[in-house]
């Protein structure tokens, strides 16, 4: 779009970087003819910490804490998947009941996940009782993590070659308890999600992202899941996932609903995963230490609550690595979220850039300045 | 039209205790597990460094000469990995949680084994 019909036809109403709606900064500039939306120009770049740079001058065992630091709703899988990382690349076999352990601890990390983003979400569409309900349902998960890990949000329970504690007798039962009383709770709100008139107003019909497109535009996650794909990188069997039965959510609407529905039957299916791993987890060790430096590189992938987590991570044989790339799910449905908002009006806006769970620091790897600075 | 599905939820709401605790009034209790704050028992440690190899954010300096630990609370993530890696079982954490400070202080444990 050129600039002489911008300035002549269309209104540019600036979106953030610090706006009521979004938990965190990113700037999107929506072009707009009367009250609908015509094109949208999204522009990071507002918590750039320089991480991966950080990957590279650090010791590479103090890099799993680093990036755990990457996102703080998501750590534990941010750190899992660079353990797995250096792991393939030193020939490190994880034991079979830490692989377990550490599929219980991501699942739990996607219950929290979804219920913060159902309470932000709800609150994002002014449904502010829900949003309250949901919060101090969450706590029960946050409580369970402080009083199993040491801390409610950072788990901080990973080494390369397994896991620092084990889930023994006691703390199986303290999580069946624990967990089984949040989903009792979390099963009360499914006719809310599911039937509520004003959550379905709202929502219904919001943000189509069409099945071919999120394929072709590389939608990850509950974003593509709502559209009817069933892309999930949990089926590849990592860890302990290759034993454990369980099928992908889809939704065929296409919508914000979809992607809504789809986050809160996950929560629902991830108690179930946590409840057949705690049955199914092997006696044996927890850790097989292997003080080798990583040479060679890897490419990882794996689930996160938003969707897939893509990590390249390449050593030379030293103690510090030569290259550590992150990409996490909200890159990459940027596109998809620009594509959604076409079409919509002013209003929609909340509901249409919350249905892909933007987590934007995470998103924020590398800067591009203007004029080579 | 239909009754909304939070209806009964919201007034049930209305005559329930908060779910929330009121803070500076009402303390809230510590829970036993919790990775809290962080003390240097002197008389056992030998200076041998292994807090400060491991520590992912560089919050602990040993000086063996000087048989001192500098230790900075606001760079440490409370990972406790110290605690699990020291053998003479010199660091000891508890499960009370550290307040905000006015002041970044680093705190120094100095031996006094040589002086006797």
């Amino acid at each position: 779009m050129s600039e002489t019909t911008m300035s002549k036809k269309y209104t540019v109403i600036p979106f953030g970087p610090q706006h009521p709606v979004l938990p965190e900064p990113v700037h999107l500039r929506f072009i707009v003819d009367e009250e609908k939306i015509v094109d949208v120009v999204p522009n990071l770049g507002y918590v750039h910490r320089g991480i991966e740079r950080a990957c590279e001058l650090n010791d590479y065992k103090r890099n799993i804490y680093l990036c755990e630091r990457v996102c703080g709703i998501c750590n534990f899988v941010h750190g899992m998947t660079y353990c797995e990382g250096i792991e393939k690349i030193t020939d490190t076999d994880v034991p079979p009941r830490a692989k377990y352990i550490r599929t219980i601890w991501a699942e739990v990390q996607r219950i929290q996940s979804h219920l913060l983003w159902l309470g932000l979400f709800a609150d994002a569409i002014g449904f502010e009782s829900l949003f309250m309900q949901v919060w101090r349902d969450r706590e029960i998960v946050l409580a369970l993590n402080e009083k199993t890990n040491g801390h409610r949000i950072h788990l901080e329970t990973n080494l390369i070659g397994g896991v620092r504690k084990d889930i023994d007798e006691s703390l199986a039962k303290t999580y069946r308890e624990d967990l089984s009383v949040l989903k009792k709770k979390v099963e009360m709100l499914k006719p809310v999600f599911h039937n509520d008139s004003g959550i379905r107003a709202k929502c219904e019909g919001k943000g189509i992202l069409p099945k071919a497109k999120a394929s072709f535009l590389g939608a990850v996650g509950p974003t593509i899941r709502g559209s009817g794909v069933k892309q999930d990188m949990r089926l590849t069997g990592y860890e302990a996932y290759g034993q454990l039965d369980f099928e992908p959510i889809t939704y065929e609407g296409e919508d914000a609903y979809s992607r809504m529905l789809v986050r809160f039957d996950e929560t629902l299916q991830s108690f179930d995963l946590i409840e057949e791993a705690l049955k199914q987890m092997p006696e044996g060790p927890i850790l097989n230490k292997n003080d080798r430096f990583p040479e060679g590189s890897v490419v990882v992938r794996t689930e996160q609550p938003r969707g897939e987590l893509f990590y390249y991570v390449e050593g030379n044989g030293t103690n510090k690595l030569q290259r550590c790339k992150i990409r996490t799910p909200t890159a990459a449905n940027i596109p998809p979220l620009v594509t959604m908002l076409i079409g919509y009006e002013v209003p929609d806006i909340p509901t249409i850039v919350h249905s892909i769970d933007p987590c934007i620091s995470c998103t924020e790897r590398i800067t591009y300045l203007k004029g080579g600075r | 039209m239909r009754m909304p599905e939070m209806l009964k939820e919201v007034l049930k709401n209305l005559f329930s205790k908060p779910a929330t605790v009121r803070y500076p009034f009402e303390k809230p209790q510590p829970v036993p597990g919790t990775r809290g704050a962080l003390t240097w028992d002197m008389e056992r440690c030998d200076e041998c460094q292994d807090c400060e190899r491991v520590c992912p954010s560089m919050a602990v300096k040993v000086y063996p000469e000087e048989k001192k630990v500098e230790y900075n609370p606001f760079k440490c993530l409370f990972c406790y990995l110290c605690v699990d890696n020291c053998m003479q079982k010199a660091i000891t954490g508890s499960d009370i949680v550290r307040t905000p400070e006015y002041e970044k202080k680093v705190e120094v444990y100095e031996s006094k084994k040589g002086e006797k």
